[in-house]
């Protein structure tokens, strides 16, 4: 082995100085978060990057590394946050801790006593932390804070500025630079009026202007109950990850909480829902199948077509039926919405004589539709692959073949399409997989649309199960639900992993014809 | 084996940029290192879209000079504020201020990502409908800052006069019809698979629908859908009609309806503001007035109501609180935006101002009349089923009143269970 070049070894190590530079900042901004989780893993990664660069051997970790820590980040960690998802309630009402829900729900409720006056008020410093000076419209002025109820002061100790008091003996008021360091604490400070905390509190939220607050949920710690002081209701935390009562009454803002399976469960429990996931389950087979099914035909003709060099001026023509494929699917969705419509659509207006064709309302002429739309966004590819492909046979099985006597059709169904399949076959796959979560072609075009009469659920004609999981998290129902949608993907993705096996194994069959 | 040593210096630098990449999605410094903070200002994020970003240069240029506050301004997209703000602001990282549509309101106090603002004596100074949309549970969430609302234009070489009644002006453009001087009665703009159910909410209103109770103090109560009441079955009926009669048809989509009335094919349509632009362009001469009655009722609009709103994680509370009630807050602010966005100003004073706009002035007085969009968390359960069964009864696949009914049962239960 030929000992490395001077200057590659000091690339190196100047290159690793900079990778656990970054490492250490990073590590740092985690140590002061306390994501101790996080930290361990950096710190794992960065010593096993060092070691694998430092030690003489270890030539295939070298170059496998820094693909491997990609697919960590990008692939593993996303895989497993989704699978952690998908056993929890996170959504709307349930987005954050329990802290911060219980913190949400007393500010909510912190509501000015009604007719209460605005204090003037300055944010001082006493001995036992932060407190407010404030003065009242009627120049009485009071000092308070959150141990120490609000009592007036002597007007004799107090420093007046245009009516307002800016000053107290035995209290320092803040600079504005250390007002602007403690915002979260002054935001947060209470100042109660008397030891009777039914009689509220002075809080300021800007720092110049002071109201008396009352809040109306109380959280008790010992007991892990939210109160309602106005009418008594008591809230408790029953599992669900929200304060409820027992008789099912509850606050509107909750936590994430472990559900189980639950969210997996839940197409499966629900009758109204089972019935109208079959038909869209068929349909969704239906749609993928065809889609990959027409664009390859299509594709494998014009490919075949347009590698005759008997064709003149291929080159324009090829151009003319990539353009589709350069079009972004979504916006090419929108046009075609616009073609299709019944009485100012292209299609109708031009093509059938202002013949009044329900392209995108009649459920059979909607599958129609988004067929057709999906086979013309998705032909160029399969003419691009197929081009290729057709080129990369030899010339001279079909020129062997024809001395042998074949003709062109049969050239072509024995020797060149068996040959094209081996390498087109995979992308088949991926092709039908694809548009087994044709999310954007289905929803712009038709939204799931005609929707099916009958059925309570919001399910269309066209929905796919990617459309209608969408619909069902995040369309239907109390909002948006992360966690009932992550565990629909992971449904969605047994399944087309399982198809997607079958179908590999197949292809390898067919290698071995060959 | 040169080669290999060029591949080991590549896999390093691929590693230090992924690590970068990492430490970069990570999170602002310590809490530490505020104090190198300027001295004498505060920072403040605000998050909002371009239109008003631009108009509001002037009155942050002002706080900032103030204030010695260094305001940093994200630029969103104005949909996608709402989401980021709930998925992103517990982590801490979030802003201070984002810019948002009033009926997000319930959504964002349910995911409690939104802290209340007290605006004490000030809440006066604002159109009562504007603070009436910004409160959830009787608590003010954010300073308002534009209005927008829909209501009748006509062209006034077709119609010359204000319709008197709804049957009024489907005569006159059924009477235009067939005189040849335009191609349809009315243009509604709806989505040929969700209908409209926002540009059809007035007619609803007339027939006396209300989608929720009110509680007294003109909060919506969650709890008494009205969805399926006698009046909203009534409206059903007229709007199968309509359906049937092509006065509100299912094809005219909402740009088709702005091209279509731009091109003088029709003496009315209900639209709000933000087309006017496309009408003058195409020297359209158009007058505003309210949406005539097809019902007993008068047909109010929903009232849209824009404000700033104040995170409940944001890190610099007082600053952001200072800027939303002083500046935001002020006529100069308010007249920005205004002229930023070409929405009636919340702000009275700056509404009053703005009334030299004969469009603004028009719009605004049938805004006067019209109620907020409820901004219950709720409302999430009712539009999807809302615009879909308002499509088939327009298209005719169904007796109106049972699709109506099966829709107000089924969101019943969504809603209670």
């Amino acid at each position: 082995m030929q000992p490395t070049s001077v200057r590659s070894t000091l690339i190196k190590i100047a290159l690793l100085a900079v990778v656990d530079a970054i490492a250490v900042f990073a590590a740092t901004v985690l140590f002061f978060q306390e994501n101790w989780i996080v930290l361990g893993v950096l710190a794992v990664g960065t010593v096993i990057v060092n070691w694998v660069y430092l030690s003489p051997g270890l030539l295939p970790g070298k170059y496998l590394t820094p693909g491997l820590i990609f697919l960590a980040i990008f692939q593993v960690f996303v895989i497993v946050y989704t699978l952690f998802i998908a056993f929890t309630n996170y959504g709307d009402g349930h987005n954050s801790d329990k802290e911060d829900a219980i913190a949400a729900v007393v500010l909510q409720n912190t509501v000015r006593v009604e007719g209460s006056p605005a204090y003037r008020v300055t944010v001082v410093e006493g001995f036992e932390g932060l407190g407010l000076l404030a003065t009242a419209p009627d120049g009485e002025v009071l000092v308070g804070s959150a141990e120490q109820p609000l009592a007036p002061l002597d007007p004799s100790a107090v420093t007046l500025n245009d009516d307002v008091a800016v000053a107290a003996e035995g209290w320092t008021a803040l600079a504005l630079d250390q007002l602007l360091q403690r915002q979260r604490e002054i935001a947060d400070l209470q100042v109660p009026f008397s030891d009777d905390l039914d009689d509220g509190f002075l809080r300021t939220t800007d720092a110049r202007l002071g109201y008396q607050f009352q809040s109306t949920f109380v959280y008790d710690e010992a007991a892990d109950t939210m109160t309602d002081t106005v009418n008594g209701v008591v809230y408790q935390d029953l599992g669900n990850g929200q304060f409820e009562t027992t008789d099912g009454e509850v606050l509107g803002t909750g936590w994430q909480i472990f559900v189980g399976f639950d969210n997996f469960l839940k197409p499966f429990q629900e009758q109204r829902y089972g019935s109208a996931l079959l038909g869209v389950l068929v349909w969704t087979f239906a749609f993928a199948i065809l889609s990959v099914a027409l664009c390859f035909v299509l594709g494998l003709f014009l490919a075949i077509t347009f590698n005759d060099a008997r064709m003149r001026s291929r080159k324009i023509y090829r151009i003319v039926m990539i353009l589709p494929y350069a079009f972004p699917s979504f916006l090419a969705a929108l046009v075609w919405l616009g073609l299709y419509n019944t009485q100012f659509g292209f299609i109708n207006e031009v093509l059938f004589g202002s013949a009044d064709i329900p392209w995108l309302s009649d459920p059979w002429l909607a599958k129609l539709s988004v067929l057709i739309v999906n086979v013309w966004l998705g032909f160029p590819y399969m003419f691009l692959v197929c081009l290729g492909a057709l080129q990369s046979i030899p010339e001279e099985l079909t020129e062997a073949a024809t001395v042998d006597g074949a003709n062109g059709w049969q050239v072509f169904q024995r020797i060149k399409f068996p040959l094209l399949l081996v390498s087109t076959a995979p992308l088949l796959i991926a092709s039908f997989a694809f548009n087994f979560n044709n999310f954007n072609t289905i929803y712009l075009l038709t939204g799931g649309g005609p929707r099916i009469l009958g059925v309570s659920e919001n399910v269309g004609h066209t929905d796919l199960l990617i459309t209608l999981v969408y619909k069902t998290a995040f369309e239907a129902g109390t909002g948006r639900e992360y966690g009932l949608a992550s565990a629909l993907a992971i449904i969605i993705f047994i399944i087309i992993a399982t198809i997607s096996t079958i179908a590999f194994r197949q292809t390898k069959a067919l290698e071995e014809l060959n | 084996m040169k080669h290999s040593s060029l591949m080991k210096i590549a896999g390093v630098g691929a590693l230090a940029l992924t690590l970068a990449a990492c430490a970069g999605g990570g999170t602002p410094a310590p809490a530490e290192s505020s104090a190198a903070a300027p001295e004498g200002g505060g920072n403040l994020v605000i998050w909002m879209d371009e239109n008003r970003a631009e108009a509001l240069e002037g009155v942050i240029g002002t706080f900032e000079e103030e204030t010695g506050t260094t305001v940093e301004i994200v630029i969103k997209e104005f949909g996608s504020i709402r989401d980021d703000l709930t998925t992103q602001a517990a982590s801490g990282e979030g802003p201070d201020v984002v810019v948002g549509a009033h009926d997000w309101i319930g959504k964002l106090v349910q995911n409690g990502v939104v802290a209340p603002i007290e605006l004490g004596d000030a809440a006066a100074d604002f159109q009562e409908v504007s603070i009436q949309a910004m409160t959830y549970e009787g608590a003010v969430y954010g300073v308002p800052a534009s209005v927008e609302n829909i209501a009748l234009v006509r062209n006034t070489a077709l119609a010359p006069d204000a319709p008197a009644s709804w049957d009024d002006m489907i005569a006159n453009g059924q009477a235009a019809v067939a005189a040849g001087t335009a191609q349809f009665p009315v243009l509604v703009g709806i989505d040929p698979n969700n209908s409209d159910p926002y540009h059809l909410f007035p007619l609803q209103a007339s027939f006396g629908g209300p989608l929720f109770g009110q509680n007294d103090d003109g909060s919506y109560n969650a709890d008494d859908l009205q969805i399926g009441n006698e009046g909203n079955v009534q409206f059903a009926q007229a709007l199968a009609e309509w359906g049937a009669a092509d006065i509100i048809n299912e094809n005219i989509s909402g740009d088709i309806a702005k091209e279509q009335f731009a091109a003088g094919a029709s003496p009315y349509t209900i639209t709000g503001p933000w087309n006017l632009a496309t009408f003058q362009e195409a020297g359209i001469d158009y007058a505003i007035s309210e949406i005539p009655a097809p019902g007993d009722l008068p047909a109010t609009p929903f009232v849209g109501v824009q404000g700033f709103m104040l995170s409940a994680f944001a890190p610099n509370p007082i600053v952001a609180t200072q800027f939303l009630t002083e500046y935001v807050a002020s006529e100069e602010a308010q007249t920005a935006i205004y002229e930023g966005g070409q929405r009636a100003p919340a702000l009275t004073a700056a509404f009053e101002a703005a009334q030299s706009n004969e469009d603004v002035a028009a719009f605004g007085e049938v805004g006067a009349n019209g109620v907020p969009m409820p901004n219950i968390p709720a409302m999430d359960a009712v539009w999807g089923d809302w615009g879909t069964t308002e499509i088939q009864i327009i298209t005719g696949q169904g007796d109106p009143a049972t699709l109506w009914t099966d829709m107000a049962a089924k969101i019943q239960a969504t809603i209670g269970g």
